[in-house]
């Protein structure tokens, strides 16, 4: 899985419009092997942006009865920044019953987990991971995959975001030389600990430090994370 | 008990809501002379608080706060990244695994406040354990240092300025070293109690079962 999951992230990183990510969230859909997967965002000026694999029909729908006012998803969603499994939402309402009614005769699973995104100035985005299956294994299936979720769903927010505004990279993603000789001791073979030692810090400090740079490259771990420093000409080993 | 509250909610509590901004005016700006910002209201508030934190606080039986901590994603803006650089050597930590906590606060009006830390170290755990954390990055009375390892869970320093009663540190909790079963005992409190204080907070009243 996680060769697959770099692969994505690698794929993902080239993309660069709209339809590509619409055709990575399909891929993204299969290689989790879910019934659907939905990217939303609305920007600081309220213009919404989606990719996602509901059928167009049910977003229409969705669109023109203004579901998003009462979608418990949406409610328990916006503001916050801990994700959230639907199971905790409140779906009690009768008009909100009605609109999972019709929801599920579109093909929508009775199982989620969303993940809410505070992008730059008043952005926010939604990644959501949609099935249909029993409490027990959606519990296996989140378990399992929630931290390369939480990763994604913000390699995919940032990437919707460079699309949006046409430049390569997001600033302020820039490594510390700290985080760069972190990487370049792992580059050069050593151990995390021998790694640690060297640069006078302690373990637990190295994988803090190391966990940061991952994200700000955009990797999917350690080992990608070092082959991406170097590719980019960042560090030298 | 613990509350888990958005700032956004905060507005439901106002007694609660109150006495928490005024407990940490006391706290930093009277007792520990830390550079804060004191509104006409007596609120200790700063730029982070308008970030719409989510606020983890201990509330005592008359419904005031007895003691908090604030948490902000390193995805966005965070205090250790804004001002505190020169205690991290230079690196902003950010990643969805990593969240800052700042303004751990004590009522003065608690007769317990050993316990209150306890159980709000053990809440932090929780939130870490239910949302897959790996690290807090921590902006802390320095001297708490003690506290902290007192109950089995200290932070790693990376950095401290300032001496005494003013010193500030920086350090780093890992939530997969937290200690729960010596938090709930210094908590007083049941195995399983921080879940269902965490379940309460998140978890809708009107849930249901979705149709499948």
């Amino acid at each position: 899985m996680q060769t697959k999951i770099v692969a994505f992230i690698e794929r993902l990183q080239q993309v660069t419009t709209f339809d590509g990510i619409q055709r990575l969230i399909e891929q993204l859909r299969d290689l989790y092997q879910v019934e659907h997967l939905i990217y939303h965002s609305v920007n600081s000026a309220g213009e919404p942006y989606a990719a996602l694999t509901y059928s167009l029909d049910w977003v229409d729908h969705y669109l023109e009865q203004d579901y998003g006012r009462i979608d418990p998803v949406v409610l328990g969603c916006y503001q916050r920044f801990h994700p959230v499994d639907w199971k905790r939402l409140d779906w009690s309402s009768k008009r909100v019953r009605n609109f999972l009614l019709e929801a599920s005769d579109a093909g929508i699973g009775n199982q989620g987990f969303s993940i809410p995104i505070r992008g730059p100035n008043g952005q926010f985005a939604l990644f959501t991971v949609n099935h249909r299956c029993s409490d027990e294994e959606w519990l296996r299936f989140t378990d399992a995959h929630v931290r390369d979720l939480l990763l994604i769903a913000h390699y995919v927010n940032q990437k919707a975001l460079e699309v949006e505004r046409g430049t390569d990279r997001l600033p302020d993603q820039s490594l510390s030389p700290r985080e760069l000789d972190a990487l370049t001791m792992l580059g050069m073979g050593k151990s995390r600990g021998h790694a640690a030692e060297i640069l006078s810090i302690s373990e637990h400090t190295l994988r803090v430090y190391i966990e940061s740079a991952r994200f700000k490259l955009g990797a999917a771990n350690t080992t990608h994370a070092v082959a991406l420093a170097m590719a980019r000409g960042k560090i030298i080993v | 008990m613990i509350r888990y509250l958005y700032a956004d909610q905060l507005d439901e509590t106002p007694k609660l809501r109150d006495s928490m901004f005024r407990d940490r005016a006391w706290q930093f700006r009277q007792r520990l002379n830390w550079q804060v910002n004191v509104d006409a209201r007596g609120f200790e508030r700063d730029q982070y608080d308008d970030e719409n934190p989510l606020y983890v606080i201990h509330q005592l039986a008359d419904g005031s706060h007895g003691g908090s901590m604030r948490f902000l994603p390193t995805t966005g803006p965070t205090m250790v990244n804004d001002h505190f650089l020169d205690l991290t050597n230079g690196v902003a930590f950010k990643s969805p695994l990593i969240w800052e906590c700042t303004r751990f606060c004590q009522s003065p009006r608690s007769d317990a406040a050993a316990r209150v830390s306890a159980r709000l170290m053990l809440a932090a755990a929780e939130l870490g354990r239910q949302f897959s954390l790996d690290h807090a990055v921590g902006v802390f009375d320095a001297r708490m240092v003690r506290v902290y390892r007192a109950m089995g869970w200290a932070p790693e320093l990376l950095g401290q300025q300032g001496e005494g009663a003013d010193a500030i540190g920086v350090g780093l909790w890992e939530f997969s070293r937290a200690p729960f079963h010596r938090l709930n005992a210094r908590a007083g409190v049941r195995d399983g109690t921080a879940g269902r204080w965490l379940r309460q907070a998140f978890q809708s009243a009107g849930q249901v079962e979705l149709i499948a």
